[in-house]
């Protein structure tokens, strides 16, 4: 399977007035198409610079990464924010949907940046929103919804673009345990339906749904299972 | 991303903050109003006095007799009667750029109808005065050569002079008398209004210039006349004009080399021309005050707008993660801040042409409210919009999406 994230020596140092902190000490790994990785670690251990890198919200400041084939570390503000709109999409703990505004317009967000028209974009949410289960849910704002509810607008608006990978920082942090297995295997139905998933989070019993784990520790990898 | 959806979005945060983004654009309300306010009651002004200087005549110049010496004491401008009926006929007859030229004597007295009696300013003219003059006949005749000839003893009442002395009956064809001596009125002016002095130029009579000459004035001649009224051919030629009576009455008075005239030129456009200045200077003046209340709203809205990029930095971060560029960020706060100026601004522009309305009706003041003062009032909203939403919008923009996302 061809590889869809290549990481090579990746080094990330912050500088904080005169003292130096390096959060990643050169982690090298590839994800192939198709796979779903928990990426795991205490906290402090490196895990969220990493995701940070790989979502390209972040540069490294120093290793090569590959995403899709394209060489993300030499790109400007505005082609990053181009590769975040076309290859990747977004799921976060704490949901991030823009209140006040129609769960369907939530799941349109990215569509408006790539430039799709009104009707394109209304008919792409849709569909997503049916894959993860919110048909008839589409004009109900974000406060009208429950939490595992949020988390599925969350997921319809990372699928809708068709992105290379689905990045998922701690999706079930701020759920209970029946709504976790219910994204978790929402989570598990789309990586069967091809779909790259990459998802950190600290409970061992979440990150046993994917299939490779990876595990950081103070800014290194000491474990990559499958 | 398309405007129309920038614009959605914008409307979408006004509307999230309904009275928020009204008291913001009250700065810009009462901004825009008084300036349109202010700009239409200056350009009343200087529409009055338009009018005013419009009501002596257009194109005219006043020639004055200078001043003489009598006994160690100099009379003011206009003392010396140095000027006669045969230098207007010369003035007619000699210079081209002269279209109409009337000599005038000045006076002053009692006029006398029945038990009614008046003091006003007795003018002796010619009919060539109100042709240069542009003033009508509102009821009966006017002066005719002939009157002036024969030195007939016929008087044309001003509308005050006829309002004081006849109230509403028709002064035509009584007998009034001026100074003791009786005058038949032939005709009754048409209303004329303020000079742009302020004078009441209906609060005069006029009769024949050779009446006024021989039995108003004392005089060592009666054929001296007080000032003289050229109107020239246009006013392009209006300096010219100047220039040919001067050398001309220089000549004729036997002036040459450094001694001085006996007489002095005045050129109403010169008075027109201050007159407009000074009304454009009002206008300025007021404009500049109100652009000062629109700055400040403009300041309101800078600060409203940092506000609410820091209550929305987590939204802010959520764009910039889902694709959305910088520009996309700048556009929409942007956006923003112009979509409430230019509301405001419309707001302002309805409120201060009605506040205009309410003074002109109230004050019985004329006002003006222009096209242009209108769109510039438009135009200058949506830079003020732009001007003090773009520090805000550049905040938003410059925003790391990490740190946004993690905003609590």
């Amino acid at each position: 399977m061809s590889e869809v994230i290549a990481l090579t020596d990746i080094r990330r140092v912050f500088t904080m007035g005169d003292q130096q902190f390096e959060a990643l000490k050169g982690v090298s790994y590839s994800v192939s198409a198709g796979e779903f990785v928990a990426i795991m670690g205490a906290s402090g251990s490196g895990k969220s610079t990493c995701m940070n890198i790989l979502g390209c919200l972040d540069r490294p400041t120093s290793g090569q990464y590959l995403l899709d084939g394209l060489d993300v570390g030499t790109m400007d503000t505005n082609q990053l924010a181009d590769i975040r709109n076309r290859k990747l999409g977004f799921v976060f703990q704490g949901f991030n949907l823009l209140t006040r505004t129609p769960a369907v317009e939530n799941v349109e967000l990215p569509l408006i940046y790539a430039g799709f028209h009104s009707r394109e974009r209304r008919e792409k949410a849709l569909a997503a929103m049916q894959q993860v289960g919110l048909a008839g849910k589409e004009n109900n704002h974000p406060s009208q919804l429950s939490g595992g509810q949020q988390q599925r607008v969350a997921i319809a608006r990372a699928l809708v673009n068709n992105p290379a990978v689905i990045l998922a920082d701690e999706p079930t942090g701020n759920l209970d345990s029946t709504t976790t297995a219910e994204i978790m295997s929402l989570f598990t139905t789309l990586n069967k339906q091809g779909i790259t998933i990459i998802m950190v989070t600290h409970e061992h019993d979440v990150a046993a749904y994917a299939g490779r784990q990876i595990t950081f520790r103070d800014g290194n990898i000491i474990g990559d299972t499958k | 991303m398309d405007f129309l959806q920038t614009l959605k979005i914008a409307l979408r945060a006004l509307r999230t903050n309904k009275m928020r983004s009204f008291l913001t654009m009250l700065g810009i309300i009462i901004g825009i109003a008084s300036v349109i306010a202010m700009m239409a009651v200056g350009s009343g002004a200087s529409y009055v006095i338009s009018q005013q200087i419009a009501s002596i005549g257009s194109n005219i110049i006043l020639v004055i007799p200078g001043s003489t010496t009598s006994g160690g004491l100099r009379t003011g401008s206009g003392g010396a009667q140095t000027l006669t009926s045969d230098d207007v006929k010369a003035i007619m007859s000699e210079c081209p750029s002269v279209e109409l030229a009337a000599g005038t004597v000045r006076s002053s007295g009692q006029v006398v109808y029945g038990n009614m009696n008046w003091s006003t300013v007795i003018m002796g003219g010619t009919p060539e005065l109100f042709e240069i003059r542009e003033w009508g006949i509102a009821n009966g005749r006017g002066i005719t050569q002939q009157d002036v000839d024969g030195a007939i003893k016929v008087c044309l009442l001003g509308q005050t002079v006829a309002d004081n002395l006849f109230g509403s009956a028709d002064p035509v064809g009584n007998i009034v008398r001026i100074k003791k001596i009786p005058f038949t009125v032939i005709g009754v002016l048409e209303r004329k209004g303020q000079s742009p002095q302020g004078t009441d130029q209906d609060d005069t009579i006029f009769v024949p210039l050779r009446t006024a000459q021989r039995n108003l004035v004392r005089s060592q001649r009666t054929n001296n006349v007080g000032a003289l009224i050229v109107k020239a051919k246009s006013e392009e030629l209006l300096t010219k004009a100047e220039e040919e009576i001067n050398s001309l009455l220089n000549q004729r008075h036997r002036i040459t080399g450094g001694k001085e005239s006996d007489f002095s030129t005045r050129n109403l456009s010169e008075i027109l021309a201050v007159a407009e200045q000074s009304s454009k200077a009002m206008s300025l003046l007021l404009g500049a005050v109100a652009s000062i209340s629109l700055i400040v709203g403009g300041i309101g809205i800078m600060n409203i707008m940092l506000v609410s990029v820091t209550e929305r930095t987590r939204e802010i971060g959520i764009r910039m993660a889902i694709g959305a560029k910088r520009n996309d960020i700048l556009l929409q706060f942007m956006t923003e801040a112009v979509l409430l100026t230019m509301l405001g601004g419309l707001i302002g522009i309805v409120l201060g042409a009605g506040g205009a309305m309410v003074v002109s009706r109230m004050l019985e003041w004329p006002t003006l409210i222009s096209f242009q003062s209108i769109s510039i009032a438009f135009v200058f909203s949506g830079a003020v919009g732009i001007f003090f939403g773009f520090y805000p919008a550049r905040k938003a923009a410059g925003l790391n999406p990490i740190d946004a996302l993690r905003y609590e």
